[in-house]
């Protein structure tokens, strides 16, 4: 909500000509989200400051939402105190002039290189700090970045997320603004706010020139696509009617995905090294095959995965998938297109349910495969899992994959003890996952075949393992 | 002369009858418009115009589809059709026997031109006398077959307008219907002949029994009556004894039996039939042979006067030897009669060469309390709302009554063993056939219906929410026994500098009729549930699970409390120690409780709340505001318009201090179990009670003494009573509200004193919480307080919140009744998914 500009050019209080804003008056403009001062702490020859000072409307802003619905956090939240996306409307709006530059008095100097300096407070980065130095150092500034605890009182609660960020550069006035325009919000990618469609044309309009040779280019874009990717259509819709897009559920919602994504990200960095995925997937298919499957039910199939593999085999009647997180499933209906089924495409179908609770659909399916997914559930609650896919659902076929915990020792990066992925409730040894898999062969009439995936280790066996059970051909089974 | 025509009241009647024969009006006259289906309305349906023959298939499909639901509901339907072909009423019948209902036809024999004439006058059945003779004549060329062989349980035949104008319907309660019976019972197990134990038994059950010439007398002196579950006979030393009885007291309407396998083998046995003489048949056979052949006689009739099962108590109860599927209550056929005696077999043969059972409890999802005997058992066990209550008194252990309603089992063990059971009778270990939960228990659409409110709605939205989070991060469902509700807050207060404030909730209870109230001080720290069970073999037998834990400690989502098992071990067991010093587990008479509490300190809990959302806050409020006020000072020595500005931002530092302190006060690190804080307010539920209708008085007089047992752990919760018509008591619950929340209180709950109370205007908010001011700054924000924020705030809608605090509380109350009830896991935790669900529902989260 607060940064400052100054410059030692001389006569240093020409920047009040190029920003529009006299030094001598407090200027106050107000936006649909509070009020922007402008005044100048210091105006003198040799040295001039302005600061830019936004007062949001906490209340307000929460009020414009009305019907929408907020969790806890967002109602107390930081957005009235922190640089966000806030000020780089702020920003647009209080010195358009000379952003799109223009100067009534001093034309000459809006394209000259002024010696400046300039410091925002509270600026959240929820990333390494370093990315801020990486930012801003390629554009040709200084940069000191200055940390703060979260709380004096706990001090073990370590820092907060905000920096106090101090830029020095010499350059014309206009090119800093625009960098703080575009990377303001670019840092704070926890939630975003625009003004209207227009502005999101110039944010990518006001990136050129310089944007395209940035080193961070790709990180910038990335960042900037997320949130692009976070405003859905609503919000986009929600746009035109009210300025300020505050679509918290639907940015919220997204960051439990990008959190999940990202926590999938550190197992799949653990295990990219070895392949690990596409061998899974390739083990699971050519069991599938070998077993002469035709309709299969991938349970938690996430986003859809293995059921895009098995799309393109064309050797299957019918996929299908269910996950208990509808936001995956949606995620997976946008990939499979399951109402677009072309000629020899097997047919998809994807539903939401839950592997602990009995579903008389899971019954409809030659088999069922479980990749990586029992791991995922407690432990004690396995019992009920087994009962509603080998007592009730009984289907012909049943592929189960799992980690195998002894092989974590050669994960270089993963520390002893700990498990692959934070929302592992176990990660089996061999011997355990085959005590369990010949106990429910055994008591449900399955014979299970268990081979590891992955390149083996001599000592501590496959990454993965995994155990196809099927039924015995009963003879009194001749429908066909 | 009126002729009765009898028709089972459980039935589908199809009319027969050429066009114009008065099939409709004959439907009207006798029956309810809604318990007739007629093609012609169907064709309407399907058409637009009742007539159009081309559109008979669709039509039909249709008819068969509602006369089908009907069925399955248990609703009489009468089909208004001409059905004057064999195969149209061949399918008719199909379609009541796939519903076990018995078929009755009943014919309108009109002479042709009285149909022709009738029709005539209707201007859209103006199609020429052919059709109506050719029906005709089908009709009457099919009566032979129509008597003798279609399938039909009554055929009436009404000849001409005059015998049709003389009829009277009567509906006849079917065999087994004693809705009407309300009990109480004493439902007894299989007797086997063991007429000594009966007796004891009966005696027990505080039933006289006598004899005089020949004839028992069996009376209670409550009315209560005897329903025996079959398999009277055979393997027993008394076989004749216990027919006596069972037959005399059955005969004084002092008692029930339904037939057992046994039942029915000696019946058949006694008819002269060739049947294996095998399990204890030859000693019944050998023991009536002595009583003679009147007697033998007697028993033959008794034995085959015995029907499959009976539904009493409107429904609620149903008893059948062997058990009974959902759909076959309250219906009769011979797969029926068949799966009630014997049940179902999944063809399969065990280790001891018997055929395995095919476990129809497990998928039992009914309303109706079933219970049944034919497989021994050493312990009754509830299973989805039903119990075997064939504790093997034959085979040498007991004989056990199931009391109804109290669901009390009274049992008297054997003599002796007088027969060896053919396989070990031994208990099925594993719960977790049973207790499996079906997705459809709980997605889609809901309607749950409770004691406390009728129909609450779910939507489905909202249960693929919850499915979300209870199937993956919830405690396990047998421990999930309840969830607690959302709560109001008070009314908003106009007073200034207050947001809320006990006023308002002092009005709220008066205005609903309430005259007392408890005040109690609200604990910062995160809603705890604690289920504590005596000894993990208590946990086990009561709550069916099998992690071997004596008790489990979870949050209000029903996600588990404790990240470490090893520390919520720890917890449990502390808690476990102070119930047991405290002497709770006697003076309860339990060896479980479920403790409604706040597990302190927040920060245990909501660290990460803490640190991603409240401290930040502090944090960037407290950087950016002193660096503003830094420099707008500075800049009001060149230019004094700034004065006020810098002023206003200086003055705003003192705002987000006070909110920094607000949240502190709540936090404090946990490394062991010294450092945290458990203060219950509700002992929610014990064995066999639900303790929500006790008034908070008895709950807070019993967690004093498990604070006294263990004042380290647990903290006491300060409270007051008021009486609502004292200005007075009200004051002083002002003041002291005032006075804890400007110690950094977080406010204070008020509760109708009663606990769970309908007022005026139906059920009380079970509690309406006042938050301190300075606790509210944490909720609304540093600087809630400043400027026309206040107003602004003021206006906030309740209505929502309040509706859904009254909707989750009856959920939670009825979880917990079900449980105390001993009702299936399934009816338990649709209510308690239910209150996860519409937690789901968005409202605004300061509330």
């Amino acid at each position: 909500m607060l940064l400052t500009i100054t410059t030692t050019h001389k006569p240093a209080t020409d920047m009040g000509y190029l920003l529009h804003k006299s030094p001598d008056n407090l200027h106050s403009k107000t936006l649909n989200f509070g009020t922007a001062y402008t005044f100048y702490p210091e105006a003198t020859e040799d040295k001039c400051t302005a600061a830019l000072l936004l007062d949001i409307d906490p209340v307000g802003l929460v009020r414009k939402n009305k019907g929408a619905a907020f969790p806890l956090e967002q109602y107390v939240n930081d957005r009235p105190y922190v640089a966000s996306s806030f000020m780089s409307v702020a920003i647009n709006r209080v010195f358009g002039t000379l952003l799109s530059g223009k100067s009534k008095h001093r034309q000459e100097l809006v394209d000259t290189d002024l010696p400046l300096e300039i410091v925002i407070y509270s600026l959240p980065c929820r990333a390494d700090e370093e990315f801020l130095k990486e930012l801003f150092e390629p554009l040709g500034y200084e940069v000191e970045v200055e940390p703060s605890v979260l709380d004096e009182k706990f001090p073990n609660w370590g820092n907060s997320p905000y920096f106090t960020l101090r830029l020095k550069k010499s350059c014309p006035l206009r090119e800093l603004l625009v960098h703080l325009y575009v990377l303001i919000p670019v840092l704070d990618n926890k939630k975003h706010y625009f003004i209207g469609d227009d502005e999101v044309e110039k944010l990518l309009q006001y990136g050129e020139g310089w944007l395209k040779d940035h080193p961070q280019k790709e990180a910038i874009a990335h960042r900037y696509f997320k949130n692009m990717r976070s405003l859905s259509r609503a919000a986009l819709d929600r746009l035109k009617e009210d300025e300020v897009v505050n679509d918290e559920e639907e940015l919220d919602e997204q960051a439990a995905a990008d959190a999940k994504e990202e926590a999938l990200e550190e197992t799949i960095a653990q295990e990219k090294k070895v392949g690990l995925h596409r061998q899974r997937h390739d083990a699971v298919i050519k069991a599938l095959k070998d077993n002469n499957v035709s309709t299969l039910l991938d349970l938690g199939c996430g986003e859809g995965k293995l059921l895009r593999l098995l799309k393109k085999e064309r050797s299957f009647a019918k996929i299908a998938g269910c996950d208990v997180f509808i936001r995956s499933l949606e995620v997976a209906n946008d990939r499979l297109k399951p109402d677009k089924q072309r000629r020899g495409e097997p047919e998809i179908e994807l539903f939401q349910s839950a592997l602990t609770y009995r579903d008389k659909r899971f019954g409809e399916y030659d088999a069922l495969t479980l990749v990586e997914v029992i791991e995922h559930i407690d432990e004690p609650r396995l019992g009920a899992l087994e009962r509603a896919i080998f007592d009730a659902a009984k289907p012909r076929v049943v592929i189960v994959t799992t980690p195998n915990g002894e092989y974590n020792e050669l994960f270089e990066t993963l520390p002893a003890g700990q498990f692959r992925h934070n929302d592992h409730r176990f990660e089996w040894s061999r011997a355990e996952f085959k005590a369990w898999a010949d106990r429910i062969a055994k008591s449900y009439g399955y014979e299970v075949q268990i081979s590891p995936i992955g390149d083996e280790d001599k000592k501590l066996g496959g990454p993965s393992q995994m155990a196809v059970f099927v039924q015995p051909e009963a003879e009194d089974k001749n429908d066909g | 002369m009126t002729r009765t025509l009898k028709i089972p009241e459980l039935s589908l009647v199809v009319l027969v009858g050429a066009s114009g024969s008065g099939k409709s009006s004959f439907a009207r006259k006798h029956f309810k418009d809604t318990e007739v289906i007629s093609s012609d309305y169907c064709r309407g349906l399907v058409s637009d115009d009742e007539n159009d023959q081309t559109c008979s298939g669709d039509a039909f499909d249709v008819l068969h589809y509602i006369a089908g639901k009907r069925l399955e509901r248990g609703k009489l339907t009468v089909i208004d059709a001409t059905s004057v072909q064999p195969q149209d009423r061949a399918q008719l019948v199909k379609l009541a026997r796939e519903h076990y209902v018995l078929p009755v036809a009943i014919v309108l024999d009109m002479p042709w031109q009285v149909c022709h004439d009738r029709n005539k006058d209707r201007p859209d059945r103006q199609f020429g006398d052919h059709v109506v003779r050719r029906q005709t004549g089908n009709l009457r060329r099919g009566f032979r077959t129509l008597r003798k062989s279609e399938g039909f349980t009554n055929v009436y035949i009404l000849k001409g307008p005059e015998e049709v104008d003389k009829v009277k319907i009567e509906r006849q309660t079917l065999w087994n219907n004693k809705k009407h019976e309300h009990g109480p019972f004493d439902i007894i197990g299989d007797v086997h002949g063991c007429f000594d134990e009966l007796k004891s038994l009966l005696k027990k059950l505080g039933y006289s029994v006598s004899k005089a010439k020949g004839r028992y007398s069996v009376k209670h002196p409550d009315g209560r009556k005897i329903i025996f579950v079959g398999d009277l006979v055979d393997r027993g030393p008394k076989t004749p004894e216990v027919i006596r009885l069972a037959k005399h007291a059955i005969e004084d309407d002092q008692a029930f039996c339904v037939v057992g396998n046994h039942d029915d083998k000696l019946k058949r046995a006694l008819m002269g039939r060739k049947v294996k003489v095998a399990h204890g048949l030859r000693e019944s056979l050998d023991q009536l042979e002595i009583e003679g052949d009147a007697f033998k006689e007697e028993a033959k009739d008794f034995l085959g006067g015995l029907i499959s099962h009976y539904v009493f108590d409107d429904g609620a109860l149903a008893v059948a030897h062997a058990g009974i599927k959902e759909k076959y209550i309250g219906r009769g056929s011979p797969r029926i009669k068949d799966f009630c005696m014997y049940g179902e077999t999944t063809g399969e043969i065990d280790e001891f060469g018997l055929p395995v059972r095919y476990p129809w409890a497990e998928d039992y999802r009914g309303n109706a309390l079933i219970v049944y005997g034919h497989t021994p058992v050493p312990e009754p066990e509830w299973v989805n709302n039903t119990i075997n209550i064939d504790t093997a008194c034959v085979f040498g252990h007991k004989l056990t009554a199931l009391r109804y309603p109290e669901k009390e089992l009274v049992s008297v063990k054997a003599k002796k063993t007088y027969a060896e059971a053919a396989r070990p009778i031994e208990t099925k270990t594993d719960r977790s056939a049973y207790d499996i939960l079906d997705l459809e228990d709980v997605t889609g659409k809901r309607i749950v219906n409770t004691h406390l409110r009728k129909s609450i709605a779910i939507q489905e939205q909202n249960s693929a929410a919850a499915l979300e989070v209870m199937s993956r991060f919830a405690v396990d469902p047998r421990w999930l026994v309840y969830l607690p509700p959302t709560m109001a807050p008070t009314e908003t207060s106009d007073k200034e500098g207050y947001l809320e404030h006990p006023e308002q909730a002092i009005e709220y209870f008066k205005s609903q009729g309430i005259e007392k109230v408890i005040c109690e001080e609200k604990h910062m720290g995160s809603r705890a549930i604690v289920v504590v069970c005596k000894t993990p073999k208590a946990a086990e037998k009561r709550f069916h699970v099998t992690d071997s834990l004596a008790g489990v400690c979870y949050t209000r989502t029903g996600r588990p409390f404790f990240n470490d098992p090893k520390m919520e071990k720890r917890f449990i067991a502390r808690v476990r120690k102070a119930i047991k010093e405290a002497d709770l587990w006697n003076k309860l008479d339990t060896d479980w409780m479920v403790l409604d509490c706040e597990l302190m300190p927040w920060s245990a809990k909501a660290q990460s709340l803490l640190e991603q959302q409240y401290a930040p806050v502090a944090a960037a409020a407290d950087s950016s505001i002193s660096n503003a006020s830094a420099l707008l000072a500075q800049a009001a020595k060149r230019v004094p318009d700034i004065e006020a500005l810098s002023d206003d931002f200086k003055s705003r530092l003192d705002l987000v201090k006070q909110y920094r302190e607000a949240y502190q006060h709540y936090c404090w690190p946990v490394k062991s179990l010294k450092d945290y804080a458990l203060a219950p307010f509700h002992i929610l539920a014990h064995e066999k009670n639900q303790n929500m209708d006790k008034d908070h008085k008895w709950h807070m007089d019993l967690i004093d003494k498990l604070c006294q047992a263990d004042p380290e752990l647990f903290q006491k919760t300060q409270y007051k009573a008021v009486h609502l018509f004292n200005e007075d008591e009200c004051k002083k619950a002002c003041d002291w509200w005032e006075k804890m929340t400007a110690k950094g209180g977080e406010g204070m709950v008020m509760k109708p004193f009663g606990f769970t109370v309908n007022g005026d205007k139906g059920l009380v908010q079970p509690g309406i919480k006042c938050r301190g001011s300075e606790y509210l700054r944490i909720i609304y924000g540093p600087e809630y307080t400043r400027g026309d924020n206040l107003q602004r705030l003021r206006r906030r809608g309740l209505g929502k919140k309040r509706s859904l605090a009254l909707r989750e509380y009856a959920l939670g109350y009825e979880a917990l009744t079900h449980f105390v009830e001993n009702k299936p896991l399934h009816k338990v935790h649709e209510c308690v998914f239910g209150v996860l669900a519409l937690e789901s529902e968005p409202v605004d989260p300061r509330l």
